[in-house]
């Protein structure tokens, strides 16, 4: 359902996708697809220790098996300084993406990689792999933020200073950085609430869950200069972190982008491309590497786990007067959580006066954390509508109401300091509350909960040509990764300019040699940002075809226009030129057809959906179970509606795992004891109901057809709301995810 | 890693007999698993699959034969196996997923060893007895004496389960299986609990068996259910009389847990007691049909 009618003829509309076919046939490529003449296979020997000192590595027996072709350790890496990683969406510097490709000195989490063998098969690179031999000096391994944040904590890094502290410190600590934000004077105006909350909670670290391992091919010549192949969310982003972990030129590679089967943030970082393209450069073949599931888990991924204190005042009518939060995310091995974001985030759907935040990126012995959907986002959603659902019950006022009566909206001041422009969380409010859902009976041991959510989106850097075919169809080509439908949205938006059938449009994700500059498929920004580009090429071009026209009838540009896929002379004097006549005569009127725009975008559309979920709970097992679930979200304008439900749903449906199910789960040394889809419990198709969405469109009017991103914000509430209904259904207010039923039994026999 | 295909038990017990570091396998399901997690490889695979004993499935003189390699999608779809024993042939469509069903079966989901295994508890509950082959020739051992730890059995070196005899069910008998998961598939039981009732004419219990899973290094049979349960009424929900509280109690003694990734000793011991009570109830409903 859609809560606005367009007046497009394309936009809007729900288009068979153009790469639909090839998906549902198998003949789409995705990463391990690939294959060449001459491939070597390589495999990667990882750590088995959480924490521990390299003594000493010993290639000499696996190099000596017959088939082995290569092996590359950290000393094989050159030494990087602490530049921060321009473009990725994770935060790091390139010391440390390098150490975390492959460990020096170091092992800092249990699968980080230690050597890389390639040789003639798979398995001989494997069992290459298990005969190198590594003489660790084990250490106590750091596994949670308390531990680490403790003042006696066993150091990851001995040279790691807290940045961000009033005064620098004197010592070498787990804690990377302390981020501060205020507004106002809290201390003072809790004294003007009537109500205030103060909770303490807990989330644990969660993967991306993308159903397709890394995988890669290189292929690099003795000149340096070389091909890789593999799925990524951004292949220029990958290929320039990629070059300069390796001391190469970005411009040496061509990096050629396979089908992406997920990412969800997961995939705008590199593991696998530099130690293939060092393989293959130093044996002159090929190499493939993949991962496999355990690999994913042990060394990709996930996001932080978070410990979290949040404080919230209200007065009888609702209104907040004042909020505080302390917040600690885990980065993993090297520096970098989503803190910063989570400092953003945790109170930007509201308009507080009196704000004061406090986040700590804090490193532990896990895999280094990667984006996830919202980096940072959620967990303090969990939080902050956790606090003001509980405001809302004891002060007697229903949820949706206590939101809208603090919700931003035009005009204010966002937390994180500018003011918003036009954005619609009120709308997605309204759409909640008046949707059947929010009224509809209960029973007993089911409950409703609420939440809202902000995502703040991301332009970037974009490129994007619009070609024209001598037979008068299209080519719109972009430098994105599609990972949510975006080819058949740009091709909506070109369809739409041009006025001609989407299905004349082909759109292609070009190489890096074939396209201009492009950031990562990220941010939710490809159909907002790369769609600016593409309207703006295929303008230029209407405009060059208009001019032709007006040459070849002797009249001024002015006295030509370009209706439905045709140039219309004003007077009416000429007939019409259609497009396929002016592409067919495109040699005698100045060339092929063809317009590149490229652009850095301002004026993102910021993301806000409000959700409702209703759960039942078996009160002798702890089990909770996902009845039905809503989601009202702010899409600007849907290009493609399908798509964005689809993003709307698996946001949801992602959310829902890391309340109910999801968890790295550790044992005393720091070994994942579930590195695989059996024990890492990810909702399964038969666990939910149908995800039912509302598209709500309140166009940002930065954009020409009013587009925000929207494949983030979706996963912000879940946690909230899943939590929220199981407190409605039980009167327990569960403060630590995952609600495992483990946990949900406990708290039910507790009190 | 050779793999054989032998077609007679005597090629496949020679085979085993040649090379102590053979292993015999049926649909390979936890097996491939296993392999890919690390797990060491054996010297010799025997695929017992083409060995026609171990694929028969008939009911004749009292009892039900099942061969140890049908794969679990042929008992799911035997209409008669399915009116005959639910509670297996529900416990059996729980090991894995639609794919996995072609490939899985009871002679494999037994000798895998688990304390998880869906359909064990079931078989345990109906009494089934497992045909043994070997060099030393063939003996019949009842289900409950196969597995004696995780991942270990009974069988000697060279030895397999070719079937499995199942009494065919009295007049007013039935069975159920009911297993805890946090999701609602592609999981591994948390606590499993199979139940076998038989009542008389009037529904009250005559005889009663329970079989707990995944509580204890091997299923967990709660003996004191049959006289806690014998001349009840079952046809009431479980939680308003006072021995199906008792039945819970007797669950959770039965009960030799471990905390892990799946579940804690608390939480085992507390589910435990509902689906013991569930599938009797179950159990109990299917039997008052079959009077």
């Amino acid at each position: 359902m859609t809560a606005t009618r367009t007046a497009y003829k394309w936009v809007g509309t729900r288009p068979v996708r153009h790469d639909g076919l090839d998906k549902v046939t198998g003949r789409a490529r995705f990463g391990a697809d690939f294959a060449t003449a001459g491939m070597l296979h390589g495999a990667v020997l990882r750590s088995p220790h959480a924490h521990a000192r390299i003594r000493s590595i010993d290639v000499s027996e696996a190099l000596a098996v017959s088939g082995v072709k290569a092996i590359i350790t950290g000393a094989d890496l050159p030494e990087l300084d602490d530049n921060q990683v321009e473009g990725g969406e994770g935060n790091a510097t390139y010391r440390d993406l390098s150490r975390n490709i492959l460990a020096r000195d170091k092992v800092l989490y249990e699968g980080h990689a230690v050597a890389a063998v390639a040789a003639t098969t798979l398995r001989v690179a494997e069992q290459a792999a298990q005969l190198i031999r590594v003489e660790y000096q084990v250490l106590a391994p750091v596994l949670t933020i308390e531990e680490a944040m403790a003042d006696d904590a066993p150091l990851l890094h001995d040279d790691l200073f807290t940045s961000g502290l009033d005064s620098p410190p004197k010592e070498p600590s787990n804690i990377a950085a302390r981020h501060v934000t205020s507004r106002g004077d809290p201390d003072a105006a809790w004294e003007e609430a009537d109500l205030v909350v103060e909770r303490e909670y807990f989330t644990k670290a969660v993967h991306q869950g993308y159903i397709e391992p890394h995988a890669v091919v290189a292929q690099i010549g003795e000149d340096g200069k070389g091909t890789v192949w593999g799925s990524s969310q951004g292949h220029f982003v990958i290929r320039t972190l990629t070059a300069n972990v390796l001391g190469w030129d970005p411009g040496d590679m061509k990096f050629i982008p396979a089908e992406i089967g997920g990412g969800f943030g997961g995939k705008t970082t590199i593991y696998l491309e530099p130690l293939a393209a060092l393989l293959s450069r130093r044996t002159g073949r090929p190499v493939k590497m993949v991962m496999t599931r355990h690999e994913v888990f042990r060394a990709t991924g996930p996001t932080s786990g978070t410990w979290m204190k949040v404080k919230m005042g209200a007065r009888k009518d609702g209104k907040l007067v004042a909020a505080q939060a302390w917040m600690a995310y885990e980065a993993g091995a090297f520096p970098g959580s989503p803190v910063g974001l989570g400092v953003m985030g945790i109170f930007a759907c509201y308009d507080i006066p009196n704000v004061y935040l406090e986040g700590y990126d804090v490193v532990v012995n896990k895999p280094k954390v990667a984006a996830y959907r919202a980096p940072g986002a959620p967990m303090v959603g969990f939080a902050a509508e956790s606090v003001i659902d509980e405001l809302a019950e004891q002060l007697r006022i229903d949820p949706v109401e206590i939101r809208l009566r603090n919700a931003v909206a035009e005009g204010v001041r966002a937390v994180y300091g500018p003011k918003y422009r036009k954005i619609g969380l009120v709308e997605t409010l309204e759409t909640a509350r008046d949707h059947p859902h929010y009224s509809a009976p209960l029973g007993p041991w089911q409950g409703r909960g609420v939440a809202s959510g902000w995502w703040m989106n991301y332009g970037g850097e974009t490129s994007a040509t619009v070609n024209i075919n001598s037979d008068g169809t299209a080519v719109v080509m972009s430098g994105c990764p599609d990972i949510g439908g975006s080819r058949a949205s740009l091709a909506q938006m070109a369809a739409e300019e041009l006025g001609i059938d989407v299905h004349r449009i082909e759109p292609v994700v070009a190489d890096t040699h074939s396209i201009g500059y492009n950031d990562l498929t990220g941010g939710s920004r490809v159909t907002f940002a790369v769609g600016m580009a593409v309207v703006s090429a295929a303008r230029e071009l209407i405009e060059d075809m208009c001019s032709r026209a007006a040459r070849m009838w002797d009249v001024p540009p002015e006295e030509v226009e370009w209706v439905e896929g045709r140039a219309q002379s004003v007077s009416g004097a000429f007939p019409p030129l259609t497009l396929e006549e002016l592409a067919a005569g495109s040699a005698r009127t100045g060339g092929p057809l063809s317009a590149t725009n490229t652009v850095n975008p301002r004026g993102v559309g910021v993301a806000f959906s409000t959700q409702i979920c209703d759960v039942e709970v078996d009160p002798e097992t702890g089990r909770v179970t996902i009845l039905r679930y809503t989601v009202a979200q702010d899409a600007g304008r849907a290009i493609h509606p399908d798509y964005v439900e689809g993003q709307m749903q698996g946001g949801v449906v992602q959310g829902i795992g890391w309340a109910l199910n999801e968890e790295y789960i550790f044992d005393g040394d720091g070994v994942m004891e579930n590195p695989g889809f059996l024990d890492y419990r990810m909702p399964v198709a038969s666990d939910l109901p149908m995800i039912d969405t509302v598209i709500v469109e309140v166009p940002n009017p930065e954009h020409p057809y009013g587009v925000r991103g929207v494949g983030e914000v979706g996963i912000v509430p879940p946690l909230g709301a899943v939590a929220n209904a199981v407190y409605a259904a039980t009167g327990k207010r569960i403060q630590e995810l995952p609600m495992s039923p483990v946990k949900v039994l406990e708290a039910l026999s507790s009190g | 890693m050779k793999y054989q295909a032998p077609t007679s038990i005597e090629e496949a017990v020679a085979l085993l007999s040649s090379d102590p570091g053979a292993r015999v396998f049926a649909g390979a399901t936890d097996l491939i698993p296993q392999f890919q997690g690390g797990r060491p490889e054996p010297s010799m695979l025997v695929d017992l699959k083409g060995v026609p004993q171990t694929g028969v499935l008939e009911c004749q003189n009292g009892y039900w034969r099942v061969g140890a390699a049908v794969p679990a999608a042929r008992l799911t779809s035997h209409r008669e196996l399915v009116s005959a024993f639910p509670g297996l042939v529900e416990g059996t469509s729980l090991i894995g997923s639609d794919q996995i069903q072609g490939r899985a079966t009871l002679g494999g989901n037994l000798c895998n060893a688990s304390p998880a295994a869906d359909s064990v508890p079931p078989l345990v509950a109906l009494g089934a007895t497992a045909v043994i082959v070997g060099a030393a020739g063939r003996r019949s051992v009842p289900v409950s004496e196969i597995v004696i730890g995780p991942g270990a059995t009974s069988l000697h070196h060279a030895e397999f389960i070719t079937e499995f005899r199942i009494p065919v069910p009295a007049r007013g008998c039935s069975d159920a299986y009911e297993r805890f998961i946090p999701r609602t598939e592609m999981d591994i039981a948390v606590v499993g609990a199979a139940a076998r009732i038989r009542l008389d004419d009037q529904g009250r219990c005559r005889d009663a068996t329970v079989v707990l899973g995944a509580v204890a290094p091997t299923v967990a049979e709660v003996s004191a259910a049959a006289e806690i349960l014998r001349g009840r009424q079952l046809a009431e929900a479980p939680n308003c009389k006072a021995f199906w509280e008792e039945l819970g109690e007797a669950a959770v003694a039965s009960c030799n847990p471990i905390d892990d990734k799946r579940g804690t000793v608390q939480f085992r011991r507390r589910v435990a007691a509902v689906l013991a009570r569930r599938t009797v109830a179950t159990a109990a409903r299917r039997a008052k049909e079959a009077i």
